[in-house]
Formats: C-alpha cells, structure tokens, sequence
C-alpha cells in the first residue's frame, strides 16, 4: 500500500533542504547517497513505500537519459502519495509535479552552483601551472575509474554459473564499441531484448 | 573502422539552441546512463573536443559534486555561452528524459517487477557495462602527452582501480589519495619542463 500523505509548506521545505544537503556529498553519481534517500523518505518519514523507493530506482534506470532522474521519481511518488487525500487528477498531477520540482532543485542547485563557479575560476586560470596539474594528474586516475566502474557493474552478477553469458555479453559489447562505430542503441536494444526473452 | 587521430579540427556549439537540442538528442538515447554516448558524441561525431580535452573535463566533471554528465553539460554550456549557456546545457540534458521517465512512471508503474522486465534490465545492464569499459579504453590514448609519462601513468591508473574496482574502497578517498599523488608528481614535471629551455639557454 502507498502512504496517504499530509504535507505542509514545512514538510515540502525540509525535504528540499535533505536532497540539498545530499547534494555535495554526491561525488561519483547521486546513487551513492540512494541509501541516505532510503533512511529519509522510507524509514524516517514513511513518505514512499519500500516498493515505490525501489521502482524509482529501477525505472529511471530503464530509462533513457541521466540515472539523476531517479530522484525526480521519488519527488513524483511523494507528491502523488500527499494528493492520494485530496481526490485524484489535476490535483495529483500539480502535487507530483511539485514534487518532482522540490527533489531535483534540492539535489541539483548546490552541486551545479558549485560546480559552475569552479569551473569558471578553473578555466580563466587554465594556463596556471597548478590548473594544469591537476588535469593531468587526474586523468589516469578518471580512466581507471571508468573500468573500474565496468568491474563493478559486471561484479553485481556473481554466480559464474548461471551469469556467464551476461559477461560475454559485456566483453562482446567492450569489443563492438572500441571498435567499430555502430550506434549504441543497437547493443542496448539487443541487451534489452536478450534479457527480456532470459537467454542471458 | 577505427579510432581516429586526435588533432583533427575542433568545433563549437554554434549557440544555446544547437547545445539545447544536442544534449537533449544525446540524453535521450542514453539508455543505462549517458557516459559511452557523451564521449562518442562530443568527441567523435560533433569534435567539440579533443580526447585529451574530454579526459581533462571528466576529471573535472567527476571530482565535482553532482551527476557527472549534467556537471558536463553544464560546464561545456558554460565555456561557450557563459551562465545562459550552462542553463542550455543542463536543461538539454534533463528537460526531455524526465518528460520520458514520468511517462514511463505513469504507464509502467507496476511493470518493473515483472520477470521480463528485470531480464532486460539485466541485458541492458551488461551492455552498458560494455559500454563504459570501451570508452575507458579508448581514452588510453588520450595519456599520451601526459607530463607525467605513460609509465607513472599506468602506475596511478592501476592503483586506482585496484582501490575502487577490488579493495572497494570509497570513491572519494581514492580521489584525494591517489589523485594528490598525481596532481603533485604531474606539478614537479610541469615545473621541470618550464625550467629545461630556460636551462639550455643559459649552458
């Protein structure tokens, strides 16, 4: 069952200041701070059931586009749940609209803020001897972060037995994209489409 | 076939709309998360940038709070058409997926858990897998100039991914530890490359 929600200005405005206060501790990708998002929203405030939080997840996923959108789900299934008293259609859709607006400034404006500035005083001083370290001190250390997060996603599946053919996949795919120029929707269409019919 | 050189001619966004509408095509086939296309967009087809540029941005991008590729659509917005360009850059990356991922929500609700769709979750998550591992490869190239050298390179690269890819060490100890040690080898480099011509003159 989905929680039937009350919120105030008050409750709107605290969340806002968690999913900004989340916001600059997310280095490497928002879902690092998904299970701080689970404390919050399902153990603490019951605002989102356990199902709700997980195909939040699982459908920005699914979908094209930056995985950040998970949270503007979750903001979406808030307002829908603090509608679910109110009577449904316009109603439910301006309170999950308001939703979505509330979670993704929160998690958005402080790291973009941050970022922008940095960025802008890191570019007008890009010839300074420090600037340049930095790029290229940081730039073996950026590749490796790419395979290691490969790894890690291939290691998420860890029963050899019956996973193999997911990492053939994988390494079948590695080979395809440095190779060759086909377009990237073909392989995710045909991972797609092996996973849906379960031969991998 | 083939990777193309590096020194080919770059371009730029010809204005806020072209960056708009080019995030937004390139965010909308990113299925499984848009790094593999971002690369091959920005740097393949459109040449906005060098490999050697995107390496050095997504160090940027990636040691920034925030997602990684909106920090990048917000930065290279920002270079070309200041605060207004940024604003393109990161729209164009969220306005239209979101449209998507709520559509989906409202259509899809309950599909997620059914056994077809966690199958092609798995599909399209070893693909995208596949994906992010070839854009690391190919970027190899890119630490060719490096100041520090290919060996020391390989060196940095290794110990970073033994900490997150095996030790499972935080992302961000692994950033400020192995990433000082560059950074400060890489300034002793650059500093000993300014002061050799400097030397030769004077011998």
């Amino acid at each position: 069952m989905n929680p039937v929600l009350q919120l105030g200005v008050a409750d709107w405005w605290d969340m806002f200041r968690h999913f900004a206060s989340l916001s600059l501790l997310a280095v490497g990708g928002a879902i690092t701070t998904a299970p701080d998002m689970h404390r919050y929203l399902v153990d603490h405030t019951h605002w989102l059931s356990e199902t709700q939080f997980t195909s939040s997840i699982a459908l920005a996923q699914a979908a094209p586009g930056p995985n950040i959108l998970f949270v503007a789900l979750m903001g979406w299934n808030v307002g829908l749940n603090a509608a679910a008293s109110m009577g449904g259609g316009w109603v439910s859709a301006a309170m999950a609209a308001l939703g979505v607006a509330v979670a993704m400034l929160g998690i958005m404006l402080p790291s973009s803020i941050l970022t922008y500035t940095a960025t802008r005083w890191a570019h007008q001083h890009r010839e300074m001897r420090a600037i340049r370290a930095f790029k290229a001190g940081m730039a073996p250390i950026v590749i490796a972060l790419l395979l290691a997060t490969a790894w890690l996603l291939t290691l998420t599946h860890d029963q050899p037995t019956r996973d193999w053919p997911l990492y053939v996949l994988t390494v079948l795919t590695t080979l395809v994209v440095w190779r060759t120029r086909l377009h990237m929707l073909w392989l995710i269409g045909a991972g797609g489409l092996l996973g849906a019919l379960g031969w991998v | 076939m083939l990777a193309m050189p590096d020194a080919l001619p770059v371009n730029r966004p010809r204005s806020k709309t072209d960056l708009f509408v080019s995030f937004t095509l390139l965010a909308l086939q990113g299925f499984g998360g848009v790094l593999a296309l971002v690369q091959r967009v920005l740097v393949e087809e459109k040449r906005w940038m060098t490999r050697e540029q995107f390496v050095e941005d997504w160090a940027v991008a990636q040691i920034m709070p925030g997602p990684n590729v909106v920090n990048l659509a917000l930065m290279i917005g920002g270079r070309y058409f200041g605060l207004a360009g940024a604003l393109a850059g990161v729209a164009g990356m969220l306005a239209a997926p979101l449209v998507v991922a709520l559509l989906l929500a409202m259509a899809f609700g309950g599909v997620s858990d059914a056994a077809w769709a966690q199958g092609a979750l798995r599909g399209m998550g070893a693909v995208s897998a596949g994906l992010i591992a070839a854009v690391g490869l190919k970027l190899i190239t890119a630490l060719k100039g490096n100041p520090m050298g290919l060996p020391v390179c390989v060196a940095l690269a290794l110990l970073s991914f033994l900490g997150v890819g095996v030790m499972r060490w935080p992302l961000a100890w692994v950033l400020l530890g192995v990433g000082v040690l560059g950074c400060s080898w890489a300034y002793v480099q650059l500093a000993r490359q300014a002061a050799e011509p400097a030397r030769k003159e004077a011998a």
